[in-house]
């Protein structure tokens, strides 16, 4: 059977599936029925597309279905990028479908989830697949649609009405700027099937309209910044796992995308396009772990995250871009792979640190960081995990973050070779911007994991948590084992991803399976090279060394003595390091730039039995700079238009003569 | 060519005719007057279609002026002095903007229409020029009617004479199909009833056909 063909009965397996759960989202049972059926079909579209992109990618294979606009039909094609998004898809579809076979029970309303997930998974098969504008954008929408749904499955809760109608409004002006990017692209003679679109030629003007339209729309999906505000609030607002398909999978059909316009209908690129792209992915880098820094709630936190890798990712695509203008094959095949590594392992840990934080908030039901802790006691198995995905989303060897984050930062060295001044100047500062980002985002992790795990309880939910159930753990466990495995063994991923980026880029990096030792070169040996098993090995070894001289060595004579202080004399559990202090040191450095942060003592007066406070003034710049504006401007504007409704039928009468006559008179003046 | 000009000489003369008693439409303020002026503008209506019949040799357009006659010029006019007089309004004066305001207006409205239609059909049929630039100034004073009467009554008489302008200009142009015109007759007449039926559904409810008892009603008067 041919690919594309399979994938698509796979798609048709998990529409049928979202039909299915509409009957039976009410019958008990449903959630295992629904949640394994997604598993085995999402597994299946795995292998297909695994065997896919490893297999023969050479030729594309096509498929024309007579649904959609009459006599045009729906095109769909399978190519080699195409096929790593679905293995990316639906790698994050399977993991969350065994992850919801234990999670879903515990869900209130699984009626309003069961479907839509399903339905979900199908519609970001479809986006990767479509091979024409318009089943793109009804993909897209469709998308959107099912995940806005998803948003809303908790409809009650506080906030989520909000977050729900922010993020409609976002992806209605995303798909917005997609159309039109879409009908500069089909141009005056109006094909809209890819293929014709990659062989048409583009203007400058509107090669350029169309790179920033393709930021605005798929950026907004994606979480660029300051396109990002509905990010934040719509992926927590969803159940756990399909925060985890949001952060961790919809963001990337989303940067599918971006590449799918950006790289390869649109043409060769130009230089000035690496340095928005650069400049954006660098700025989105810092301020998103910035903004994660400052929170306390565990699944914004890590939405806020999900920012920051967006903006490596697309600091990455930038750099490829820069390279692939100039001619430099290599170093753009270098930092497109680093781009599409790294959307693998974003995929990975994110789900996997989504994944413990709905164990969290299944075992104690609290998401504010303050609430928790000690939980590494109750939960070691999630802690162990969730340690996991923190090591490796804070890019530190040897987990797959750092190979991805490595390999951006070999082709950030690359810059020299690049002849404008402008980039030569830029690629270093964005370097230094993202190298800024892994730091924060390190200290960020640090505070996730050291707030949530480690400490004492600060609440009696937290005290008697337990620990969650088998196939919760068996997918954080899978992630994490993908994790590390990407990690050491990062060679036949780099010789995975050089169908990709040859067919996209028409180089690719050198086949590392040849390197000896598993080693990694991404240039040449005499340059650069890694090896994450070696560096595992020596991280062992060194551990288990310090581990036998502390316990053979250290005196076993047991201490008993008063607890006298260092800081923690106090036995209440709040009076424990918090979420906010944590966070203190880098809100004085960077918070008065990026939020106005200011501290305000507030002290009683002498006399007073009033406690002192410390109040912590943050402001949401972006939104308070771009957004309150313009929903000042919109309210303003139909508050003005309401009058309208209320005219009297002369009033009505006139104003359709006054208008008739004015455009008289224009054409009058005019021509 | 003798006979040339003279047909574009009446057919001038009757549009121009038209919008005169389009003009004396805008200062009559008594009702039944404006009935009479309304018969003569549709006569003139008939005249001039009759006229552009025998010029542009369509017989059909012969059909046309019969309409217009019978409809506009006798059927219309009597059944709105009847309404009128049912309604007991024969005696209401009713302008809401000054005479002068509105003369002034109407002859801005001319001048706009000829400016326009002079400069946007400069490579027209002459004939067909000066028809259309005097239809359009017929519609324009028909709104200007509308908007300027405040009695249902003499709305309906302003879109009346707003939809001979439409029938002035559609005559003027050669080869318009009759379809058109009978379907434009008839929707008219239809709008006719409607507007009828209304104005006693109105008079029933507010003992007015002043429209600004509407705005009361909605609660919203101004």
């Amino acid at each position: 059977m041919s690919g594309v063909i399979l994938q698509m009965a796979c798609v048709a397996g998990l529409l049928g599936l979202a039909v299915l759960a509409i009957f039976l989202s009410r019958a008990k049972g449903a959630t295992a029925v629904i949640y394994s059926g997604t598993l085995v079909v999402s597994a299946i579209a795995l292998i297909g597309s695994l065997r896919w992109l490893l297999g023969d990618t050479a030729n594309a294979a096509d498929l024309t279905l007579p649904i959609g606009l009459p006599w045009l039909g729906a095109h769909f094609r399978l190519d080699a990028l195409a096929s790593f998004f679905l293995v990316v898809v639906n790698l994050g579809g399977a993991a969350a479908s065994l992850y919801g076979l234990g999670y879903g029970h515990h869900e209130q309303a699984p009626h309003r989830v069961l479907p839509f997930f399903s339905a979900f998974l199908a519609g970001m098969n479809l986006v990767v697949l479509a091979d024409d504008a318009f089943s793109y954008l009804l993909c897209w929408e469709f998308m959107s649609l099912v995940s806005w749904a998803l948003v809303m499955a908790h409809h009650r809760e506080a906030g989520n009405a909000k977050a729900g109608y922010v993020y409609l409004v976002m992806a209605s002006f995303g798909t917005l700027a997609l159309l039109l990017a879409f009908g500069l692209l089909a141009g005056p003679a109006g094909d809209y099937g890819f293929a014709a679109i990659r062989a048409a030629q583009h203007t400058p003007y509107a090669a350029a309209l169309v790179l920033i339209l393709m930021l605005l729309g798929a950026g907004s999906k994606a979480g660029l910044v300051p396109l990002h505000v509905w990010l934040p609030l719509a992926h927590p607002a969803a159940p756990s796992h399909v925060s985890a398909l949001m952060s961790g999978v919809m963001t990337k059909v989303a940067i599918y995308g971006f590449i799918r316009v950006v790289f390869d209908l649109l043409g060769p690129p130009t230089w000035p396009a690496s340095v928005v792209v650069l400049f954006l992915g660098s700025i989105t880098a810092v301020m998103g772990i910035l903004y994660a820094m400052m929170e306390k709630d565990l699944k914004r936190l890590l939405a806020y995250s999900t920012i920051e890798n967006i903006g490596v990712i697309f600091a990455s695509l930038g750099l490829a871009l820069a390279f692939q203008a100039n001619g430099l094959k290599l170093a753009a095949a270098l930092a497109f792979t680093a781009a599409l590594f790294h959307v693998l392992n974003h995929s990975f840990f994110k789900s996997l640190l989504f994944f413990g934080a709905g164990a969290v908030l299944t075992a104690t039901g609290e998401r504010d960081m303050d609430k928790l802790g000690g939980l590494i006691h109750r939960m070691p198995f999630t802690s162990f995990a969730v340690l996991v995905g923190c090591v490796a989303i804070s890019a530190l060897p040897p987990f797959n973050g750092f190979v991805s984050e490595w390999l951006m930062f070999q082709a950030v060295l690359q810059s020299p070779d690049l002849p404008q001044w402008a980039l030569k100047i830029m690629v270093p500062a964005a370097g230094a911007m993202l190298a800024l980002a892994a730091a924060l985002a390190a200290a960020c992790f640090v505070k996730f994991f050291g707030v949530t795990f480690l400490s004492r309880p600060r609440s009696g939910a937290a005290e008697t948590a337990d620990e969650v159930d088998r196939y919760s753990l068996t997918a954080m466990f899978i992630l994490a084992t993908l994790c590390l495995l990407a990690g050491i063994l990062p060679g036949p991923v780099i010789d995975a991803l050089s169908p990709v980026t040859a067919e996209i880029l028409g180089s690719a990096m050198p086949i590392q399976a040849n390197e000896a030792w598993l080693s990694i070169v991404p240039i040449a040996e005499s340059r650069s090279s890694y090896n994450g098993l070696l560096v595992m090995v020596f991280i062992a070894i060194s551990a288990s060394l310090a581990v036998f001289f502390i316990h053979r060595f250290a005196s076993h004579a047991l201490r008993r003595g008063p607890a006298w202080g260092c800081g923690f004399s106090d036995s209440v559990p709040a009076a424990q390091y918090s979420s906010a202090s944590f966070a203190q040191p880098i809100r004085r450095v960077f918070g008065a730039l990026a939020f106005h942060a200011r501290d305000h003592v507030e002290m009683p007066a002498p006399g007073d039995i009033r406690p002192a406070r410390l109040r912590i003034e943050l402001h949401d710049l972006i939104w308070e700079g771009i957004y309150a504006p313009i929903v000042g401007a919109v309210a303003w504007s139909s508050e003005w238009l309401n009058r309208l409704q209320f005219l009297t039928i002369r009033q009505y009468l006139s104003l359709v003569f006054a208008t008739l006559v004015t455009l008289l008179l224009v054409l009058a003046i005019w021509s | 060519m003798q006979m040339h000009s003279l047909s574009f000489d009446v057919s001038h003369t009757l549009a121009g005719g038209l919008v005169l008693i389009s003009f004396m439409m805008l200062y009559q303020d008594r009702l039944y007057s404006l009935l009479n002026v309304f018969a003569l503008h549709a006569l003139v209506l008939t005249l001039s279609v009759a006229w552009q019949a025998y010029v542009q040799n369509a017989p059909h357009l012969y059909i046309t002026a019969a309409i217009a006659l019978v409809f506009k010029a006798i059927v219309i006019p009597v059944a709105l002095h009847r309404i009128v007089k049912q309604l007991g309004i024969h005696r209401d004066i009713e302008s809401a903007v000054g005479i002068g305001p509105t003369m002034l207006a109407g002859m801005a409205l001319v001048a706009l229409s000829m400016v326009l239609m002079l400069r946007v059909t400069a490579e027209a049929d002459p004939l067909a020029r000066e028809d259309l630039a005097f239809a359009l100034s017929v519609v324009l004073l028909g709104l200007l009617v509308m908007v300027t009467r405040r009695n249902a009554v003499s709305q309906v008489v302003g879109f009346m004479s707003l939809e001979n302008g439409l029938v002035l200009a559609a005559t003027g142009a050669k080869g318009m199909p009759l379809v058109v015109e009978i379907s434009v007759a008839f929707s008219i007449l239809i709008a006719f009833i409607v507007i009828g039926i209304f104005l006693f559904r109105i008079r029933e409810r507010f003992d007015s056909v002043d429209v600004s008892a509407l705005d009361d009603y909605r609660g919203e008067h101004r």
